[in-house]
């Protein structure tokens, strides 16, 4: 079956360069047949990638050990759900995945717009049929995910035991569904650029795909900061790494093109900005990719290291350089008539959020290629930290929550300062409430940008309520409907606007628990015996016992050894009890010994958190093993030779040593203020995005009709 | 005032933020940032951030001190590095980590808590065949 999958890969290769070639002469020679061709051949693309795609997964689920790739990142002992998922903890297979997705997200806006933009189209196609055309050309010229081993090894390596969670494995698809979504409205600038239809049509095509992109690219987001949250055995979220920051600096540009497109559509402004996000929206995902990929931010000199750096890097340069030849070329034909009327209106808003959401991404960019940037100038390998992240992005974000509360309520053109009080009124009197009791009644006011941040994210939380109750209130006056149905029909007859403040709202109630757990973290390091307490915040935490467990750990992540640790905590009349453990994985080294290599392998934190509303209790364990050092080193000599049933007892006894006995361990201890609303403001941001992208019955509605009425007017002329 | 001289003046400002705000990012960056010196470079009497590979079988625990040795990424010079805090999960011999500390009596002191290890997406095919 390899061999199917590389072919598949390979007629992919071929079929996406047709399919490139086919359109830009269908489109140049007004040769409809050619163009339809093109399109076809993309929907052909998508059915071999899928294929490759499905044979890919299952020589993962049957743990098919002659494939390099699985016997790489899988094993027969990796549990079921992460034998599906470790396909894109690879290199290749994530390569695939990219390839597999964009070519779905390609055929489905092609079938779209298959019967409107008719210049445009082509030329997208091309593109798209480029991009794949690169990715499949790694695969088939360097990182083929179907070499095969001559010899399969008896076992193989394993899933990477910090991937086993749950958040990590929807992750990457999530990441690259967002990335590759922004593909599409990048490809349809390019088509609009280069048959000079540069108004709004290309982005009505391809609005929704962007929204789709930004729920995905979203989504992946939140869930890499809850991996990191719960799984690193750090105790953050957010550390400004540079995978991190690979997949920000897109979405921020994502995000200010969602808005400045607005602008164009309205007033027709704002185009050459406009194509200037997508494209760079676009080369930010591919180097979001890359960055991930290369290892080229560890060092410069990491980077001959990486077998696809130096492609992933022309293709970039060609991307950006292109894009902005493009650009420039056609700048005649993006001057816009309007111009903006009034600094107090919507567009001016638009434009400052644009503005402040670039330079967020610009500086992350910098301090992301900081050690390439002094290396190239100094002649010195030198780094910003996340303190310098912090300095930098905290004025910028207050700045965002306030426009995100103030843009929505302004108008187009021009805003009077009658209708401004009138608006503004009710969220700056809910504003000072919340400040005057955050200063009377909490100790808010030792962080100032915490406090900023609490006050900006009431004043945008009432605006928002203060819009959904002015329509739905409207709507009672006309129909006398009930409170609820009344919102729920406002929502849906104007998914976009009201899920754009949904998205507003959410984004606001992140930025709560950001700014509560940032400034107001209570974080203890401390070692226990059993016995022992320790106060972190109001609590009282005392460990216990010692817990081990083989064969079996609560996380399912098939963990052979983990150890843990019970500890009973209090505070006040409340009493609970967390449970955090080590989950320690066998190492393939075959230098260690047969017992050794079972503690000696990689090893990773199950935290264990007790949630809440107000704050998070956060407990991680790192048990001490240096008293069973010797124990483990005489086992390896005694019972190298034994077979593996007698050695699985000779484990059992040394973790009960463990559990019996407990020498001290480490723990770490953190009370977050409010961190779960991160999460939760992640979620209804993310309801909020899909609620604006869910097609409405109305538009639906008129696109049949209008279709219809093309049909009627074809057999008429044609009668 | 006529609109295209106020035009004018509003990109004026604008660019004049901008240049503003390019030269804070700037400096900055350079005034915070922490140079990484490789374990060969280091000498006493000043702190360093080094960047190194964790030296094969040189890992032990002694109580609260953790005593490894980190080499040059492409080299084999190495320093002894005593450390105590939180060691993160990825921490493995061989794997890349990033310590910050200053030397003393031949023992690279670590700082509390400064131990960094690479980002597991990023380890490479090749880190995980060895």
């Amino acid at each position: 079956m390899a061999g199917v999958g590389s072919a598949c890969l390979v007629v992919g290769l071929l079929t996406a360069l047709y399919a490139a070639g086919a359109s830009l002469y269908g489109g140049r020679s007004g040769r409809r047949e050619w163009v339809t061709s093109g399109r076809r051949a993309i929907y052909c693309l998508a059915a071999l990638m899928v294929a490759a795609f499905a044979i890919l997964e299952s020589a993962f689920l049957r743990s098919d050990l002659s494939y390099a790739l699985v016997a790489e990142g899988s094993s027969t002992d990796t549990p079921g759900f992460y034998k599906v998922t470790a396909v894109w903890a690879t290199q290749d297979g994530s390569l695939l995945l990219w390839s597999t997705l964009l070519a779905l997200f390609s055929s489905a806006v092609l079938f779209l717009t298959r019967r409107s933009l008719r210049e445009i189209a082509p030329y997208a196609t091309a593109v798209l049929g480029c991009v794949a055309a690169f990715f499949l050309l790694l695969m088939v010229g360097w990182e083929n995910p179907f070499d095969t081993l001559a010899v399969p090894p008896a076992e193989g390596a394993g899933l990477n035991p910090l991937l086993r969670h749950p958040a990590m494995m929807i992750h990457p698809p999530m990441l690259y569904t967002g990335y590759v979504g922004f593909s599409i409205p990048f490809a349809f600038a390019v088509g609009a650029l280069i048959t000079r239809h540069t108004g709004a049509d290309w982005i009505r095509a391809t609005r929704r795909f962007a929204l789709v992109a930004w729920t995905f690219l979203s989504a992946g987001i939140m869930l890499g900061a809850l991996w990191s949250y719960t799984e690193l055995g750090w105790g953050g979220y957010w550390g400004w790494d540079p995978v991190e920051n690979a997949s920000l600096m897109p979405w921020l540009v994502g995000t200010a093109f969602l808005h400045s497109i607005m602008v164009q559509e309205k007033r027709g402004m704002l185009k050459v900005w406009n194509v200037s996000l997508i494209c760079g929206t676009f080369a930010l995902a591919l180097l979001g990719t890359f960055l991930v990929r290369s290892g080229i931010l560890e060092s410069i000199h990491a980077f001959g290291a990486s077998t696809i750096g130096v492609q992933f890097l022309v293709f970039i340069a060609l991307v950006v350089l292109l894009s902005a030849t493009l650009i420039l070329w056609r700048l005649p034909d993006l001057r816009s008539r309007a111009r903006l009327d009034s600094l107090l209106s919507r567009e001016a808003f638009f434009l400052l959020n644009n503005l402040v959401l670039v330079a967020l991404a610009l500086v992350i960019l910098w301090g992301t290629f900081f050690p390439l940037i002094s290396e190239a100038l100094t002649g010195k390998e030198a780094s910003v930290g996340p303190p310098w992240f912090n300095r930098l992005t905290t004025p910028l974000a207050l700045v965002l929550v306030l426009l995100a509360g103030i843009g929505p309520v302004l108008t187009w053109r021009r805003v009077t300062a009658r209708s401004l009080v009138r608006v503004v009124r009710v969220p700056v009197l809910v504003t000072a409430v919340a400040l005057a009791s955050l200063l009377a009644f909490t100790d808010a006011a030792s962080s100032v940008p915490s406090l900023a941040m609490f006050c900006f994210v009431a004043f945008v939380l009432s605006v928002v309520a203060q819009e959904f109750w002015r329509g739905a209130s409207a709507r009672r006056v006309m129909t006398g409907e009930s409170w609820p149905r009344a919102v729920a029909r406002l929502t849906g007859r104007n998914r976009r606007r009201y899920g754009g403040y949904l998205v507003h709202a959410g984004i606001a109630v992140l930025f709560l628990g950001v700014a509560g757990s940032s400034a107001f973290l209570d974080q203890r390091d401390v070692r226990l015996s059993p016995g022992d307490t320790v106060d972190v915040g109001d609590y009282q935490v005392t460990y216990r016992k010692a817990t081990a467990k083989l064969g079996g750990d609560d996380a399912g992540t098939g963990a052979p050894v983990s150890l843990g640790a019970v500890l009973d905590v209090r505070k006040g009349g409340e009493h609970f009890t967390l449970r955090p453990s080590r989950n320690y994985y066998s190492s393939p080294d075959p230098s260690l010994g047969p017992i050794s290599r079972f503690f000696e392998g990689e090893a990773t934190s199950e935290v264990d958190v007790r949630w809440g509303l107000r704050r998070d209790l956060w407990l991680a364990v790192r048990p001490d093993l240096a008293s069973l050092e010797g124990p483990i080193r005489e086992a390896d000599r005694r019972f190298s030779d034994s077979p593996g049933d007698v050695q699985a007892l000779v484990i059992a006894a040394l973790a009960e040593r463990y559990r019996s006995n407990p020498p001290p361990a480490a723990f770490r201890a953190i009370v977050s203020p409010l961190v779960s609303w991160i999460w939760i403001g992640g979620a209804i941001a993310l309801l909020g995005a899909l609620v604006a992208a869910w097609p409405s019955p109305e538009a639906r509605l008129r696109r049949v009709r209008s279709l219809y009425a093309a049909r009627v007017g074809r057999e008429l002329s044609r009668a | 005032m006529d609109p295209a001289r106020k035009r004018k003046i509003r990109l004026g400002v604008a660019l004049g933020v901008a240049v503003f705000l390019a030269a804070a990012l700037i400096y900055t960056s350079f005034s915070a940032s922490t140079e990484a010196s490789k374990p060969s470079q280091i000498e006493p009497g000043r702190s360093y951030e080094v960047t190194g590979k964790v030296v094969k079988g040189s890992i032990s625990r002694h109580g609260d001190e953790l005593r490894f040795r980190i080499r040059d990424r492409d080299g084999t010079a190495s320093v002894p590095v005593s450390y105590a805090g939180v060691v993160p999960d990825p921490f493995r011999e061989g794997r890349e980590v990033i310590v910050s500390g200053e030397l003393k009596q031949g023992t690279f002191v670590a700082e509390r808590d400064s131990l960094v290890t690479k980002c597991p997406s990023k380890f490479s095919k090749d880190e995980q065949r060895s």
